[in-house]
């Protein structure tokens, strides 16, 4: 019965506490900015399942991948050839055909015996925003808002999973590092001169080349190259100087393993840090993502830097705003959500860092 | 009464008057009452030692009296008059002539304040430019090496770097710093609080001779009674942001009147005279977030139940020729 | 069989700085040369000197945060009833030393782990050693806090440390220290950054549980003020060596040494009537004796009162 009472007194506490340092977060309105991004597109990423699931899309019009709406506009059939510019209905060469003409030259080989005048179907792919697609499709004729989703849930996999396992391999050496000394210590700092002398996005391409490098794949390399760089410095650092506070020496007299120390008491205190490196390396890793993806050297079946190549691939990206709705989406929203956890890690560097902290 | 001890003082020629001084920070958690209605007047050539734990406000007052304190700070009402001068509301251009010009302050971790890729000296010269721009580099150097002399350095520290010094030798190129303008006043905010004992007694020597040697009007701001009682003439007690016992030094160590300042005597230890019990004081000082009606004091009182009149509101009576307390520990006498 | 607790003989402790990156040449550092001293039980000596005169590096020797250059250090072991050099001691040894050693430190701030709760960091040496159950660990950690003065104690348990103020971190500290019912502590200036009113409370606290708990204080300060109030017995401390040691009050009243005599005279006195003259002496002549002449030898001059030799005075200009 005690136990349950302090049990819950505890998590008070705890609760207490995460309060007042979210109410220090608040104070930083460029944090708040970026959590705000954060959580839209998170909400984005979770919106797609749930659409799917309820049936509110089809999967075969909405799918990201494999969907496909044929959009049907109806257009006449003109000819632009041999005409004198400026005419009556066209001033120049590029105003004929106009948005609901076609040119004879382009449809006649599909249709025989198609003249100037006759009224056709035509499939417009990519097709600009509509109700029912509000980004438009893209040029296969797949929804890019959809696209736009499923891109996010790659850039939140990828982003956290890979700062996970950047931050836990450099929490770990970090303090490995600061706490033995010596040769340890000498061993992972070069190595981590190493790992920081390498071009990390060469190095991409080859591995890339030789091997098949799906998302988790690619969040494992970049966490790894991410953990092995220079954070373990930094975070070597500040573990430095938690090792030599009087509360670390007070457990040495009395005779605490070093285990325990490092663990109990090393770890604990420089996780603030390694937290705030974490969310700095989201933002690494989404660059890095839409970069492979873009230059397809990944295996990925959707991604923003894949939208953004498809467009490029087919060569919408060279005709001006005309086709925004390929490229306008997914390039702001790399750079929004990059720029969202970059901000969260500013706003917590005021919570985590209390020089920074206004008072 | 009041208006006689108000000639007297201009006869004896006061370098500054404050009148009334409140203040607060406006923080998050609400309005923290930094300094209430504080008066004071020091003399020329007089030194006044303000005493007090930390977080009474003593560092508070001196930063307003330089008008430096941070932006999130308010003075609500009173006057700070320097010479003559009001100095609450110049604007800040107005401000930096009178700073270093007529007061001065040593920090108390002034001497890590150095740049520390400038040579001292060459610092200490652009202080001197800044205020005297028509005196030639030869009148600078001249004048840094008096400065020198004054606080017993030797004149090669001009051509150190500040991590070529010890902590000592630091802090006085500091004292040298804040002498250099040729100021009235100077408030030193615990200068030798990062000091041990033989530099902590070097310093408080070269002060105390620099002060008698050009007239200057020292205030003093420390928490340790000892080194109060030798730096100064006058002492104002303060708690919680108010002065709670002002007067000569001597009168106050022979006849404490408040119980705070008798507290605080009773919890100095001394290497000399008998080796007596010394008496703590219970409890902590209050939040000055929370407005305190009455006596501040009263929570940790020993006499609150004997002497005093705790719910009084706080203002200074004179008891004594120069020799103030705070009504509310002129309760039931 | 001495009646010692603690024995320390020619203790030493050199550091070695590098000169430069490109040559291999050390220089080395004394920061302790050779100092003797007993602290019997339920005594406490206070260490006094200036910073940097070795006083923390001798008690981070004693407490083997740092091991010594050389010297003994030999520790009254209650289990076995007899004297044992650290040395050479097997595993339960060393955990009995290990559990009767301990020490407070200066900055209330940086001495308790900002990411426990109260009553983890006085758990912390119950649970290394294995000291009783969990329910008897509790029943421990609410006395302790109880006899420091933290009461209610479950007001406290579960809080951090930022939530308390300076002083009363200070007593969490000692709260530490004490659980295990440790014989010998060593205090580095645990008050000198506490408020005035707040000090002696903490300076009380620590007299009462020394004679409550029969502790023996090392206390390092540089205020010989302090000095007073807290120990029996004073050893002054200057570059390394031990310049005298003597009861508080013989020391004070009939100091012998020169340096000791300047630490005296610079002590500020709380008495705006008292006019206190400096001794001044030339510290760097002293500084030149006391490394020319490293085996000099304390000599007894009654009262167990010790100077140092080398207070000859040829090369100390009084002024």
């Amino acid at each position: 019965m005690n136990e349950i009472n302090e049990k819950s007194e505890l998590r008070k506490i705890r609760i207490q506490s995460i309060k007042r340092n979210f109410n220090l977060f608040k104070q930083s309105k460029i944090g708040i900015l970026g959590l705000v991004i954060v959580f839209i597109f998170g909400f984005l990423a979770l919106l797609q399942p749930f659409l799917f699931m309820t049936n509110i899309w089809d999967e075969a019009t909405y799918h990201p991948v494999v969907g496909y709406d044929s959009q049907k506009i109806l257009a006449t059939v003109v000819s632009c050839k041999d005409i004198e510019y400026p005419t009556p209905e066209y001033k120049t060469p590029s105003d004929c055909p106009a948005a609901d003409e076609v040119n004879i030259v382009a449809v006649a080989p599909y249709n025989p015996g198609i003249k100037e005048g006759d009224v056709i179907e035509q499939f417009i792919q990519p097709a600009p925003p509509s109700s029912k697609h509000i980004l438009g499709t893209d040029s296969l004729g797949r929804d890019v808002f959809s696209q736009l989703m499923e891109g996010s849930q790659v850039a939140f996999v990828l982003g956290l999973l890979s700062a996970i396992v950047g931050v836990g391999i450099s929490t770990l050496l970090g303090t490995i590092a600061a706490y033995f000394g010596g040769t340890v210590d000498a061993y992972l700092m070069r190595q981590s001169d190493l790992v920081l002398m390498l071009p990390t996005l060469p190095l991409l391409f080859i591995i890339s080349a030789f091997a098949e490098l799906k998302v988790w794949h690619l969040a494992l390399v970049l966490g790894i190259f991410g953990g092995l760089g220079g954070s373990v410095i930094t975070i070597k650092s500040q573990a430095l100087q938690v090792k030599v506070k009087p509360f670390v020496d007070s457990a040495r007299i009395t005779g605490g393993s070093r285990m325990k120390i490092l663990t109990s008491h090393i770890l604990p205190n420089v996780a603030p840090l390694a937290l705030l490196y974490m969310v700095f390396s989201v933002t690494g890793a989404i660059a890095s993502e839409s970069i492979l993806s873009f230059l397809g050297l990944l295996n990925i079946d959707m991604s923003w830097g894949l939208m953004i190549s498809v467009a490029q691939a087919d060569g919408y990206i060279n005709q001006g705003m005309e086709y925004w709705w390929l490229v306008i989406p997914a390039g702001l929203a790399v750079t929004l959500l990059a720029g969202g956890f970059y901000l969260v890690g500013r706003g917590l560097d005021d919570v985590f860092n209390p020089r920074l902290r206004r008072r | 009464m009041f208006s006689i001890q108000g000639l007297e003082e201009d006869n004896m020629s006061v370098v500054l008057d404050v009148k009334n001084l409140s203040m607060h920070y406006e923080t998050l958690a609400g309005n923290v009452s930094a300094v209430k209605d504080i008066s004071f007047s020091i003399n020329s050539g007089e030194s006044f030692g303000l005493v007090g734990e930390s977080g009474c406000g003593k560092t508070s007052v001196a930063m307003t009296l330089l008008q430096l304190q941070p932006e999130n700070s308010v003075i609500t009402e009173g006057s700070i008059k320097l010479e003559g001068k009001e100095l609450v509301g110049l604007s800040e251009d107005e401000l930096r002539k009178v700073r270093w010009d007529s007061i001065s302050i040593v920090f108390q971790g002034a001497m890590n304040a150095w740049n520390p890729v400038i040579k001292i000296g060459e610092q200490i010269r652009e202080a001197l430019r800044e205020h005297y721009p028509d005196n030639s580099k030869q009148t600078n150097i001249q004048k840094i090496q008096e400065l020198f002399k004054m606080v017993g350095l030797d004149d090669t520290v001009a051509d150190r770097y500040p991590h070529e010094l010890s902590g000592g030798m630091k802090q006085r190129a500091v004292i040298a710093l804040a002498l250099s303008c040729d100021p009235k006043i100077i408030i030193a905010d615990e200068p030798t609080t990062a000091l041990d004992v033989v530099i902590q007694d070097q310093i408080l020597n070269e002060i105390k001779k620099v002060q008698e040697l050009l007239g200057l009007s020292l205030i003093y701001i420390s928490h340790d009674i000892a080194v109060i009682a030798e730096m100064t003439d006058k002492i104002a007690v303060m708690y919680a942001g108010s002065i709670v016992e002002m007067g000569p030094t001597k009168k106050i160590f022979e006849n404490p009147v408040h119980s705070y300042t008798r507290a605080l005597l009773d919890s100095t230890p001394s290497i000399r005279g008998e080796k007596k019990k010394l008496k703590s004081l219970d409890g902590e000082p209050p939040s000055l977030i929370n407005k305190i009606d009455g006596c501040s004091f009263a929570p940790r009182c020993p006499d609150k139940e004997t002497r005093c009149n705790p719910n009084e509101h706080m203002r200074l009576v004179e008891i004594a020729t120069d020799h103030f307390v705070d009504i509310c520990s002129q309760g039931k006498e | 069989m001495s009646d010692n607790l603690i024995e320390v003989r020619n203790l030493v402790k050199h550091f070695e700085v590098s000169n430069s990156f490109f040559s291999g040449k050390k220089n080395v550092v004394k920061a302790v040369d050779g100092i003797s001293f007993n602290i019997k039980p339920g005594e406490s000596l206070g260490l006094v000197g200036q910073s940097g005169c070795g006083k923390t590096t001798t008690a981070r020797s004693l407490c083997l945060l740092d091991p010594k250059t050389s010297g003994s250090v030999n520790f009254f072991n209650p289990e076995k009833q007899l004297m044992e050099s650290i040395d050479n001691i097997d595993d339960d040894s060393l955990k009995i030393f290990r559990r009767n050693i301990q020490m407070i430190f200066q900055d209330p701030y940086e001495s308790l782990n900002p990411r426990w709760t109260i009553k983890d960091i006085i758990k912390e040496p119950l649970d290394i050693h294995n000291i009783g159950n969990l329910a008897e660990r509790e029943h421990t950690i609410v006395e302790i806090l109880r006899t420091v003065g933290l009461t209610p104690p479950e007001n406290y348990l579960n809080r951090y440390p930022h939530e308390i103020s300076g002083g009363q971190r200070q007593r969490v500290s000692i709260a530490r220290t004490l659980v295990m019912k440790p014989k010998f502590v060593i205090c580095d200036e645990p008050t000198s950054m506490l408020d005035v009113s707040i000090r002696i409370s903490i300076m009380d606290l620590m007299l009462n549980l020394a004679k409550e708990l029969d502790v023996s204080y090392l206390y390092i300060t540089h205020d010989l003020a302090v000095a007073r109030y807290m120990c029996n017995r004073i050893a002054v401390m200057f570059n390394g060596k031990i310049v005298e040691i003597a009861e508080t009050e013989e020391l004070l009243q009939n100091p012998i040494h020169p340096y000791t005599k300047r630490l005296i005279s610079s002590i500020p006195i709380p008495d705006p009537q008292f006019v206190r003259e400096r001794y001044e002496i030339n510290f760097e002549g002293l500084d030149k004796i006391v490394r020319d002449n490293p085996n000099e030898q304390m000599v007894d001059i009654g009262n167990n009162h010790f100077v140092a030799t080398h207070e000859t005075k040829e090369y100390l200009i009084e002024s």
